[in-house]
């Protein structure tokens, strides 16, 4: 076999036969996987309506019409209307834009700064890692109501804080999750090997450290969303939360809560709709643990 | 009627990726006090042959298709449970591969040793206990009385596979199944339990199922051998046969895949004394820290010396073996020459440049100059890159390459290792672990070292597979004139490849000279008792030579 005749049949990249990466493979695992595929659907579906809930709302989420009051779900509303006279399937969607917005963006924060942390910390080890995990040890120690109520006394009440103090709460678990996966990738030749070759730091941690801990930090991240729309929810129930008249489902949950007896259907979707999407998140994490985990491959 | 005896035995694997065909068709017989080898590369079914008879396959995805194994008369494929559960431990025992992995940590020797022998009889737990103790000292574990009450981290892989046998022993089993139970050990150990394993068969009448990929071992042990291919029985017979008169073209490979002699002439190199040292170690000491982790870091600091006062010298273009077995501080003179870590005295030097003093940028452009193969291509390779991307960002490391260019470096690299160059957008678990390590030879020689360090490089791979990486680093060190340090504890494949060998002992190297010199005439006792050790594939001579056995004073 001589390198020219080998060469002439390559010309550029796009000849060449390609493989299958483990992402793929993974989304060929994942796809089998039919309530993770539902909970797949069920979360997009969730999030394009709350995106498109300005548009395609039937009501407006604050006027209110006090001559209806309470009324049951009918034609005209197909989820009732709250003692307001509020139309409820309106709120809701509204309340999905804030609570949705919450999950994502409480859990990329938390993500952003606890991948980073934990990369940098297990990957430097020695005193950085010892520094760095104490100091997570001590945030964890904090009482997280307090600190987010201590939050809202200082700087008033505001959406923006609630993502921050969510993903700052959130963060220390991920960055020692990751810190986990780091030290034992840390351990693979293909590290020392990219050592060997000369690469800067920077690099090895963005090429070969992060990519391989993207697994795990997926899995995590699906698990998390749920858990912080529910965190909002506890917040907003405690009266922490945003502010009528805006909605959350958390905060409709709260007020469905004192009317629980006349008025059921105000506590009942919002639940359902909560629930439906938790489910959701929590099979669609389930599902892509099964296809990440490299286990699954093998038999 | 034969002790157990296996007809036509069909496994498949039901799993996602579609059916494999794991054992097709296996028959033996094995007689009272017989040893019956199992050969075959990884993959072959010879572990999921035996693991069938004591019922321990996964299933699902495992699943018996067909076929009989009868144990004294017995059907045991098709045994309830409970009645398996009486074969199983006290009439069958098995020994496993890894010493390390099968001991519960959590229970002393004494309990799990005790274990067997309550659950298959109802002796008292003293009567036990002295049973236990028993079988500890037939196999060699000195004081027993006092490490009955032992955990298994306190005891040496040898130690553990010794602690093993005696399990599987205690119970007085007509069968022994013993897999792979040497491979995870240094040669002069696997001496050691292999003659114990012959000896205690001997004494109480055992008959033993000897799986293992290595020919050696085979050799001096079996009665008779089925050499399995791809789950089918491709050659069986006595050892005699299968080793003087092979019929089969796979046995042939992988007779032919051990080296047996010298180097091949003409990759012989003169190594002409009076030269200047193209790369020397002089007098590298690499001590690691043990202490505890404590972020104060006051805690007590222990020392020790993996590396101790080492000096060595090459000439260009040579190659020098490294030999020693498990800990004795070969892979951390790799590690010192590439900086994985830090040296705490001595000095190396690279063609007139020390490269143990370079830091910072300078260290970084010195890199390309010494690079290294690692030992596992399965962990060596970045899982998350194409075959493309790995080499790729080892060309531009050292120099900024542009695109189409690259693509031609890449193709050509793929062409040296004998990598199909259509290949290049695949991911390497798409590869053999051959394949693997042609990439990983691949990603070391794209900055084009003066200097590559090879550890273990075929040591997880299969022998015949073995052979075509050894020859295909020979050939592409004198293509491009690489001065190579090749790190093996296997001495066959030392031989084969290298001008020179330094024999490396608890950190120290004990000899050092010309590789046939050594291998020939070697002068120090450890030398001698590890090539004494060495199993040969040929059953005449190792059932008749003699064993040095090496105690340091």
């Amino acid at each position: 076999m001589s390198g020219s005749e080998e060469q002439a049949t390559i010309k550029d990249l796009d000849s060449v036969e390609s493989g299958t990466s483990l992402w793929q493979d993974a989304w060929n695992r994942l796809k089998k996987n039919r309530l993770a595929m539902f909970g797949l659907c069920v979360v997009s579906f969730m999030i394009i309506i709350a995106l498109l809930t300005p548009w395609i709302a039937p009501y407006s989420y604050f006027e209110q019409n006090l001559d209806l009051g309470a009324t049951p779900p009918d034609a005209d509303h197909w989820l009732g209307t709250d003692t307001l006279g509020r139309d409820l399937l309106t709120r809701i969607m509204y309340g999905s834009r804030i609570s949705l917005m919450v999950g994502f963006l409480a859990t990329a924060v938390a993500l952003t700064i606890g991948v980073l942390w934990g990369t940098v910390s297990g990957f430097f080890g020695g005193r950085v890692d010892a520094f760095m995990m104490r100091t997570v040890d001590i945030l964890y120690a904090l009482p997280f109501t307090i600190f987010i109520i201590l939050l809202m006394v200082v700087f008033g009440r505001n959406i923006l804080l609630l993502f921050m103090a969510i993903g700052a709460v959130e963060w220390l678990t991920m960055a020692r999750i990751v810190r986990g996966q780091v030290l034992s990738i840390r351990q693979q030749e293909y590290i020392d090997a990219a050592i060997t070759m000369g690469l800067p730091k920077a690099q090895i941690m963005w090429r070969h450290v992060i990519p391989n801990t993207l697994g795990t930090i997926i899995i995590y991240a699906t698990l998390t969303i749920p858990n912080v729309i529910l965190l909002e929810s506890f917040l907003s129930f405690l009266g922490l939360g945003v502010q009528p008249p805006q909605s959350s489902w958390g905060l409709l949950i709260s007020y469905g809560v004192e009317t629980m007896e006349e008025y059921p259907w105000l506590l009942f979707f919002p639940a359902l709709v909560l629930s439906l999407t938790l489910f959701s998140l929590n099979f669609l994490g389930d599902g892509l643990r099964d296809a990440l985990d490299p286990k699954a491959s093998r038999d | 009627m034969s002790l157990l005896s296996v007809k036509d035995l069909h496994i498949h694997f039901h799993t996602r990726n579609g059916l494999v065909k794991a054992v097709n068709g296996v028959n033996f017989e094995l007689n009272k006090g017989e040893t019956l080898g199992i050969v075959g590369e990884s993959g072959s079914g010879k572990t999921v042959c035996c693991y069938s008879l004591l019922g321990l396959l996964p299933s699902p995805p495992a699943r018996i298709e067909s076929g009989s194994a009868s144990f004294e008369g017995k059907d045991l494929l098709h045994m309830p449970e409970e009645e398996l559960r009486d074969i199983r431990g006290n009439r069958i025992a098995m020994i496993f591969q890894d010493p390390m992995t099968s001991l519960n940590p959590y229970m002393k020797l004494g309990a799990q040793l005790i274990e067997p022998l309550t659950i298959h009889s109802d002796i008292s737990k003293d009567e036990a206990r002295k049973r236990a103790i028993a079988a500890m000292q037939e196999v060699g574990i000195p004081e027993p009385e006092r490490r009955i009450d032992c955990y298994p981290h306190e005891f040496s892989g040898g130690m553990r596979q010794r602690v093993m046998i005696a399990m599987a022993l205690v119970t007085e089993p007509d069968i022994l199944i013993a897999d792979e139970p040497t491979t995870a050990l240094d040669v002069t150990v696997q001496a050691q339990i292999l003659d114990l394993i012959k000896k205690l068969q001997d004494k109480h009448d055992i008959a033993v199922i000897f799986i293992s990929h290595d020919l050696g071992v085979i050799a001096g042990c079996a009665d008779k051998i089925i050499v399995m291919h791809q789950g089918d029985i491709v050659e069986s017979g006595t050892t005699d046969e299968i080793f003087y008169k092979t019929s089969h073209d796979y046995t042939k490979k992988l007779l032919n895949a051990i080296p047996t002699s010298g180097k091949p002439a003409a990759a012989s190199l003169d190594t002409n004394k009076g030269q200047e040292p193209f790369f020397s170690i002089d007098q590298l000491q690499t001590n690691y820290d043990i202490r505890d982790g404590s972020f104060f870091g006051n805690g007590k600091k222990e020392i020790h010396k993996a590396v101790d006062n080492v000096s060595l010298e090459l000439v260009e273009g040579e190659t020098l073996g490294l030999v020693g077995e498990s800990g004795c501080g070969k892979s951390t003179i790799a590690k010192s020459i590439m900086r994985l870590v830090n040296i705490s005295s001595g000095k190396i030097t690279l063609d007139g440049k020390t490269i143990s003093s370079l830091e910072g940028e300078e260290l970084k452009r010195a890199r390309g100059d010494f690079q290294m193969v690692f030992q596992d291509p399965y962990a060596s390779l970045n899982p998350r890159m194409t075959v493309y991307d790995s080499l790729a960002e080892a060309l531009n490391t050292q120099s900024n390459i542009d695109k189409s260019a690259l693509l031609d470096r890449v193709v050509n690299l793929m062409t040296d290792v004998g990598l199909p160059a259509q290949a290049i957008r695949k991911y390497p678990h798409e590869f053999s672990g051959g394949q693997r390590q042609r990439i990983a030879i691949a990603r070391a020689l794209a900055l084009q070292p003066r200097l590559l360090i090879a550890d273990e490089p075929v040591s997880a791979l299969d022998v015949t597979i073995q052979a075509q990486i050894l020859d295909l680093l020979l050939k592409l060190i004198q293509k491009y004139r690489i001065t190579m340090i090749f790190i093996s504890h296997d001495l066959s494949v030392v031989r084969y490849l290298t001008d020179r060998t330094a024999v490396m002992y608890q950190g120290k190297i004990v000899e050092y000279g010309e590789t046939e010199e050594i291998f020939n005439k070697p002068k120090h006792k450890y030398t001698q008792a590890l090539l004494s050790a060495i199993p040969i594939a040929d059953p005449d001579k190792e059932r008749s030579r003699e064993r040095i056995i090496f105690s340091p004073e």
